[in-house]
Parts: C-alpha cells; structure tokens; sequence
C-alpha cells in the first residue's frame, strides 16, 4: 500500500527549487511510446503470415481482420480520455502515467500471447482494450500537468509532449523491422517475441517519466512570470468544471474546429502514398512515396511543436484561422499542382497542410486552457479527443469514397481526387466559421472561487450558474 | 522516493536535467534520422 501512495497526487508535488524542464521529459517518455500506434501497421503483413510463414494460407488472418485492432485501439483512446478525464485530474499524473504504462504493457503481453495461441480476440482485447486505454489516458495526464508547469509557455509546453506522439512512430517503425528480423526464422515470423520486447521497453519507459514526472505547488508560478492583472477577452482567469464545459457553446465549437482540421489532414495522411502516385504516373515511384509519407510524418511532428509555441504569440483562435486559409489556399492548389505536373509544389502544399494536421492536436490543449481554466483541462481535453476518434472515421471515408465514385464515373485516376482537395477545403470553410463564432466563456458557467478539489461538482457550479 | 511538498527545497541539478532529456532525445532522433534516410527516396 506505502508503494500505491508514491502514485498519489500529494507525493508528486514538487518542493521548492524543482526545475519545470523535467516535466517535458517525463512528458515524452510517455507520448514517445503511445505514438506507437501510429506505426502500428509495420505488424499488419507478418500477422498475415503466421502460419503460412512466407505466404498467407486459408488459416491466416485477413489484413481486413486485422484493421480492426487499431480501431478498437482508437475508439477505446476517445472513450477512456472521455470517461477518465477527471480521474487523471483528480488522482495526479504519476498514478495515470503508472496505470497508461501497465496498460500499454499489459496489451502488448496479452497480444503476444494472442500471436502465439493464434488467438485474434486477444489482440483485440491486448492492443485494441487495454492499449487503447492506456492511449487515451496517457495522451492527456501529460498535457495537463505541463499546462501547469508553463502558465506563461502552454503552447509550446503541450506542443513538446505533443510531438512526441507523432515521434512515437519514427522510433516504434525501424525498431519493429529490426526486432522482427533478429527474431524471425525459416519456421517462425518473430512477431510475438517482438512485443513482449516491445512491451517490456515500453514499460520501463513510461515508468520512468511516471517516477519523474512532479505537479507544482498550488499558487507557484515560474520566476520572473507576472500573471496578466486582468483577463484578457480570449485568455480566462476562472475554471470551468469539466461537466459545466460539456454544457457550453465554446466546447462544441472547438469541437468541430479540432474535427474539421483533422478530418481534412486525416484523409491525406492515410492516402498519401497511394494519391501521390496516381496524380503522377511514372514520375512518383512507390520508393518515392514512401519518401513523401516520411517527409510528411517529419512535418506531422515539427508542426506540433512549431504551431503550438507560435500559438502562444498569435493566440489560439489566430493560430487555427491560419490553419484554415492557409488549408483552404494549399487544398485547392493541390489539384493545379497535379495538373502542371509540378511535384515539388505537390509535396510543399502536403507537408504544410499536414504541419497543421500536427499543429490542430497541439494547440488544442491551450486553446481549453484559456478557454476553461487550468483545473479541469485534462478532463475537458479527454472529451475533446472524441474529436479526434470522429474525424478518423470521416477523413477516410471522404477520401476513399470519393475517389472510388470518381472513378466509376469515368474520372482519370490523375484527376480523380480533385473533387476530394475541394471538399476538403469545404470543410475548412465551415471551420473557419466554427472557428470565429468561439467567444470567451460566459461568468455563469466559472467555478466559485476557493472551492476545493472533488467537492467542486456541478452543485457548486449550479449555484454559481443561477447566481 | 516520495516527494511530498514538505516545504523544503530540492534544487535539481543541470547534469540531471541533461540525463532526462538525453534519455528521449536520443531514441527521438534515432527514428527521426531514420525516417529522414527513407524520406530522401523523394529527391533521388
């Protein structure tokens, strides 16, 4: 039990003289494992050979099969954010950065074992149950604490954590091919010694950003940093409960702003390789594509960091207008690009809009914060990635769907996304609007000053609201 | 281990500072390299 206690919130409060610049590397310890996900689908054609080993047969699992365990991994990311939010408020960053490292862990051993029975229901349960919880509560418990720790730099703070979920992938991809290969024999693919190693690392990883990681003393503030006198009209002073937040215009808008910005980078990110060769017959290899998907991924990860610490100068709702003109700009040059034959064009507008893919996940977390306080921003942020969950089944789908009813209409496969681009750039226009309409929070919905900690429900609030 | 908010103080030295971003620095770069070599494909 003396052990449970090091988890709690009271033994993860920093004493006088900690420095903040431990908290970013706590931060990362956790993103840059959880960003795993994302290269996820290096597992995709081993686990279709299982049994046939050089070939699939019959008994092997179908790559459609196998799909699923990333989006259950997915859906389980929003729903767990949401569910536990307050939790991972309430209870401290260490005792949700420890309960995300076991979960992660404990998936990657449940799916090893899942490889190793030919048990696809287990990996479903591992990876899909479990690793997607330990997404959704590892993703916010970091973003919040370093929210705290740079009142003055939020932006770049969350950004910093932020890339390291993009970075996840870069590590978790070449590590992979190359466990897979030392454990690979002429009987055997090495998948499921590659995640019991995985999870192993992983595990020692994330407990080691949980030992460090502290939350700072109520009322500190980093030295030299004055807090604004008055609030200014975009950046509020009071806290919002995380129930109340659910309850206000501001938190839907903001919504639909993450929604709309992810769905048009989404849907690019998936098709990438495929769209780049066919708007370039003969001039975009398969080689270079995956080129252009690394380069793409590269600026996936710099515009996390880089929009977030610029949102921190030009404000949110600033920073995620440039995201929407400058997207609406580079979509539709897209097509231009295609038809002139111009690749260098074709890859700038790509990196750029998916550098703001990137940057919509980072700057969303400070974009709550002056919206809703500092308090239940974790919480709310775990809402928000239902956002997040949604716009993964609608950038796809756009995408895909589109691109196949061009084409059985007797659109060239050249132009055949054409349409898509515009729409695309349609969905950044309501966007935009979304965007616009996003207002300071209304006083009815603050929280009263000096209530303390869980007792601060919706009955305290309530009296706040018809105050 | 613990760290509870005592009052007193616990200055954290730059050579720890250093060891925790050294720690994800460098599996950080390492993929990114990585994925640099491969993105190169692009230009060649």
């Amino acid at each position: 039990m003396a052990f449970l206690s090091f988890l709690d919130r009271s033994h993860t409060v920093a004493k006088p003289g900690f420095s903040r610049w431990m908290v970013p590397p706590a931060a990362l310890c956790v993103h840059l494992c959880i960003g795993q996900a994302y290269a996820l689908s290096v597992f995709n054609l081993p686990m279709t050979k299982l049994i046939g080993i050089s070939q699939s047969t019959p008994e092997d699992w179908k790559l459609t099969e196998l799909g699923w365990i990333f989006s259950i991994a997915m859906l389980f990311l929003g729903g767990s954010a949401a569910v536990f939010g307050r939790w991972v408020e309430e209870g401290g960053p260490r005792r949700a950065m420890f309960t995300a490292g076991c979960l992660w862990a404990g998936g990657f051993f449940l799916s090893a074992i899942g490889v190793k029975l030919h048990m696809l229901w287990l990996i479903y349960l591992g990876y899909g149950v479990l690793g997607g919880c330990a997404l959704g509560i590892g993703y916010i418990s970091p973003v919040s604490t370093l929210i705290k720790w740079f009142p003055d730099r939020p932006g770049m703070a969350t950004g910093m954590a932020i890339m390291g979920f993009g970075g996840g992938a870069f590590i978790a991809s070449p590590l992979s091919v190359w466990l897979m290969s030392k454990f690979s024999t002429a009987t055997h693919v090495g998948v499921m010694e590659t995640f019991v190693v995985m999870g192993a690392i992983y595990f020692c990883f994330m407990m080691v950003g949980a030992t460090i990681v502290r939350v700072p003393a109520p009322g500190w503030k980093p030295a030299g940093y004055t807090p604004p006198a008055a609030a200014t009209k975009m950046i509020s002073r009071n806290d919002v409960y995380v129930y109340d937040a659910l309850k206000t215009p501001q938190f839907w808008l903001i919504w639909w702003v993450l929604c709309l910005n992810v769905t048009a980078g989404i849907g690019v990110l998936g098709q990438a390789s495929a769209m780049s060769q066919e708007m370039f017959p003969g001039v975009i290899t398969p080689i270079a594509a995956a080129g252009l998907v690394g380069l793409m991924s590269l600026f996936n990860m710099g515009g996390r960091f880089c929009w977030a610490s610029l949102s921190d100068f030009i404000g949110r709702k600033n920073t995620y207008f440039c995201f929407f003109v400058l997207g609406i700009i580079l979509y539709i040059t897209v097509p231009y690009a295609g038809g002139s034959g111009n690749v260098a064009l074709f890859a700038f507008c790509f990196c750029i809009i998916i550098s703001m893919y990137g940057g919509g996940f980072s700057t969303v977390p400070a974009y709550l914060r002056d919206m809703f306080g500092t308090r239940y921003v974790g919480a709310i942020h775990g809402w928000l990635l239902t956002a997040w969950s949604a716009a993964g089944i609608f950038g796809p789908v756009i995408v895909n769907y589109l691109r196949e009813y061009n084409i059985t209409h007797g659109v060239p496969k050249a132009q055949a996304y054409n349409n898509t681009m515009y729409i695309m750039a349609g969905l950044l226009v309501i966007g935009f609007i979304c965007n616009a309409f996003v207002r300071a929070v209304h006083a009815r919905y603050h929280m009263k000053p000096d209530t303390d900690g869980s007792a601060l429900n919706a009955a305290g609030t309530a009296k706040a609201a018809t105050a | 281990m613990t760290n509870q908010n005592t009052g007193e103080a616990e200055t954290t030295s730059p050579l720890k500072i250093a060891a925790a971003w050294i720690f994800v620095g460098i599996p950080l770069l390492w993929g990114v390299s990585q994925t640099l070599i491969n993105a190169m494909q692009l230009f060649k």
